[in-house]
């Protein structure tokens, strides 16, 4: 059976399953709709709060990103598994006390204010809709591969999936699919991973792997993948090349960007008491680790593998001729993400550090994908990765189109253009939003502004400006009021982008930006990073502001006390 | 009023318990990851620094950890002040 035959099939089967499950489950009433009647337990939520998390951006293209990066793409590790503490301790117990469905439903009830409300369902719809951008990047290498088609083609072929997808569940749909998910995704991920990990160093296990000694060389396998890279003119793989300042302020942008984002923290309404939201955060990370721990070693010996292909011989002898090049390389090749261009006419492909020689261009996207094939693994391990990496994508995309979906209908239009809407109304409405939020992503995602990691990390920094802030304030303090939380969040949000919209081009159109991340406005921080700096102005803003106006009335102190103590947590209530 | 002083002493400890928490948290990523790994570039680990394996794996099992011990610190907690549920 050839490899496109095996693909759909594996595919196919994981997505009957999915689409099973979702008939299954099919939401009924707006609030299981929305938060699957809270009986989901901690493990179980954890598990699929772990597949809503593990998006395209972290399984089909984090490994990809570190692989090419080394040291300096620690921010992405660090950052999107050290939000899960900041989740744990401040925010998620107290929002699941509170009780209700929605992010901006918080936002608007404790800064008595329709007007936050509003505020903050614009940043939820700016962050959510930048992160499914990212997702549909993830979405369009994993078709076009699969089915062998150009990386247009698999973009919008991917995007009608993930509509049809999105819109026939809800949450408690998607609360089993996920699990589901999840089990495909992580088997996807760490199969090949061990294969190659026991390959190379003899060790199965990928995160011990990576530390231990390399076969051919016998020495670490670190050590030998920096030899090849220095060999070729490449920097070496654990020196750190970014600035400190820059990989701070982006470990601190993705961190408080994990805890501040709406389609993560709904999950944790959805569990039964508060104690349940903090373990939940615990398991989520346990789940998410499983892959995260995972991701360094795929990058490192990912890199170690495509070397060795183009140099079958050692870094210091001739490459390999053109005419020879694995299938891989060639069907790859069909998709436009990975390409040759013979510079010095000798058709040997020479891949190395300097631009001008260089003549292999491989987007960083493709690595994960391509792993099990660079390393001549099995044709159903090709296939299972290419089921993980939509199960990943789809995942994700239907709980950010759900997020955007419930923000619209219900804190829009059911609080406060059309408070009589009917609940089959406020339904069709939600359905409605989703799939504008596609067409308009799917349209971006054509030409996107980064790596589907990099733009999944810009989202991060848009949440961590305006929505953490917001949440930690309305806990934290009693004395943050209504004028200053919009004021912050107002600043927060508009710095943020603007600083986005300068390096990546305004709404991300190509070639209407003024600077670039490479040679970035302010010392050196880049676009993805400036999200801590937006966080610190919707502080700094929010405070001032607050502290210049009255104190919040009696009754918005008591909820803020309510909300501290978990006792009498109980249902949510819908209003 | 008694109820309410009760509550204040809850907050109290679970605001010293994340305090601490965040501080571990802090030295474990930004610290041995980035900001001290020059310092711990002495300590070698299967053919690179402390620093490096902070970074893409120390670093996420101490999170896992404090989350851990979190809940359970906060469910002891809970009980100790008679807010659980």
């Amino acid at each position: 059976m050839d490899q496109f035959t095996l693909n759909l099939i594996v595919v196919g089967a994981t997505f009957a399953l999915y689409i099973g499950i979702a008939i299954w489950a099919r939401a009924g009433s707006t609030s299981e709709f929305y938060a699957a009647g809270r009986g989901v337990h901690p493990v179980v939520n954890g598990m699929a709060t772990g597949a809503d998390w593990m998006s395209a951006a972290s399984f089909i293209s984090m490994a990809g990103i570190i692989s090419f990066g080394g040291y300096n793409t620690s921010a992405y590790l660090m950052g999107w598994t050290g939000g899960y503490v900041l989740l744990a301790m401040l925010i998620a117990p107290y929002l699941r006390k509170f009780g209700k469905f929605t992010v901006p439903e918080f936002i608007g009830d404790r800064f008595y204010s329709q007007t936050a409300r509003t505020v903050a369902v614009i940043c939820l719809i700016t962050a959510s809709l930048t992160y499914v951008i990212g997702q549909m990047t993830g979405v369009g290498v994993a078709f076009s591969r699969f089915l062998e088609v150009d990386n247009t083609t698999g973009l919008l072929i991917g995007a009608a999936i993930v509509f049809f997808y999105a819109v026939i569940g809800g949450m408690k749909g998607i609360t089993y699919t996920q699990v589901a998910q999840y089990v495909v995704l992580i088997t996807a991920y760490t199969i090949p991973a061990i294969f190659i990990s026991f390959n190379l160093t003899g060790n199965p296990i990928p995160p011990l792997g990576l530390f231990a000694d390399a076969k051919s060389t016998g020495l670490p396998i670190l050590e030998t993948l920096n030899g090849m890279l220095e060999d070729l003119g490449f920097a070496e793989y654990t020196r750190q090349t970014d600035t400190t300042l820059n990989m701070f302020l982006f470990t601190v942008s993705l961190m408080i960007g994990t805890a501040g984002l709406p389609h993560v923290i709904v999950r944790f309404f959805t569990v039964p008491t508060v104690a349940d939201a903090r373990s939940s955060a615990g398991w989520a990370l346990v789940f998410i680790a499983l892959l995260y721990l995972t991701a360094p070693a795929v990058g490192a010996m990912a890199r170690v593998n495509l070397i060795d292909t183009v140099y079958p011989n050692g870094t210091t002898e001739a490459p390999l001729a053109y005419e020879q090049r694995p299938d891989w390389v060639s069907n790859w090749e069909q998709t436009g993400l990975l390409s040759f261009d013979d510079k010095n006419g000798d058709g040997l492909i020479q891949y190395v550090g300097d631009g001008e020689a260089n003549e292999l261009t491989v987007n960083r996207d493709i690595i994960t994908l391509a792993n099990p094939e660079i390393a001549n693994l099995p044709g159903w391990v090709i296939a299972l990765v290419a089921a993980g990496g939509l199960a990943a994508a789809l995942s994700t995309a239907a709980g950010l189109l759900m997020a955007i979906s419930s923000a619209v209908s219900h804190d829009l239009i059911k609080s406060q253009i059309n408070p009589s809407i009917s609940e089959k109304g406020e339904l069709m409405s939600a359905r409605v939003s989703m799939a504008v939020a596609i067409v308009i992503a799917t349209y971006l995602g054509l030409n996107p502004p980064g790596f589907a990691a990099q733009t999944v990390a810009l989202a991060f920094g848009l949440a961590a400006s305006s929505i953490f802030p917001a949440l930690l304030m309305g806990i934290f303090s009693k004395r943050i009021n209504n004028k200053g939380a919009v004021a912050g969040m107002i600043a927060g949000l508009s710095v943020t982008l603007i600083y986005i919209f300068l390096h990546k081009g305004w709404f991300f159109i190509p070639g209407t930006n003024s600077f670039s991340d490479s040679d970035p406005l302010l010392l050196s921080i880049k676009s993805t990073s400036f999200g801590s700096l937006g966080a610190l102005v919707n502080f700094v803003v929010a405070y001032v502001v607050s502290n210049a106006t009255e104190e919040p009335p009696v009754e918005i102190q008591e909820l803020v006390e309510s909300v501290r103590i978990p006792r009498g947590a109980g249902e949510a209530v819908d209003h | 009023m008694a109820e309410n002083s009760e509550n204040n002493a809850y907050w109290s400890a679970n605001k010293r318990i994340i305090g601490i928490s965040l501080v571990i948290w802090f030295i474990c990523s930004f610290g041995f990851g980035i900001l001290l790994r020059p310092m711990l570039a002495g300590i070698k680990i299967g053919g690179t620094d402390l620093g490096f394996w902070f970074a893409q794996q120390g670093s996420i099992l101490v999170f896992l950890v404090l989350i851990f011990t979190y809940a359970a610190k906060m469910n002891k907690l809970d009980k100790q002040h008679g807010v659980d549920e």
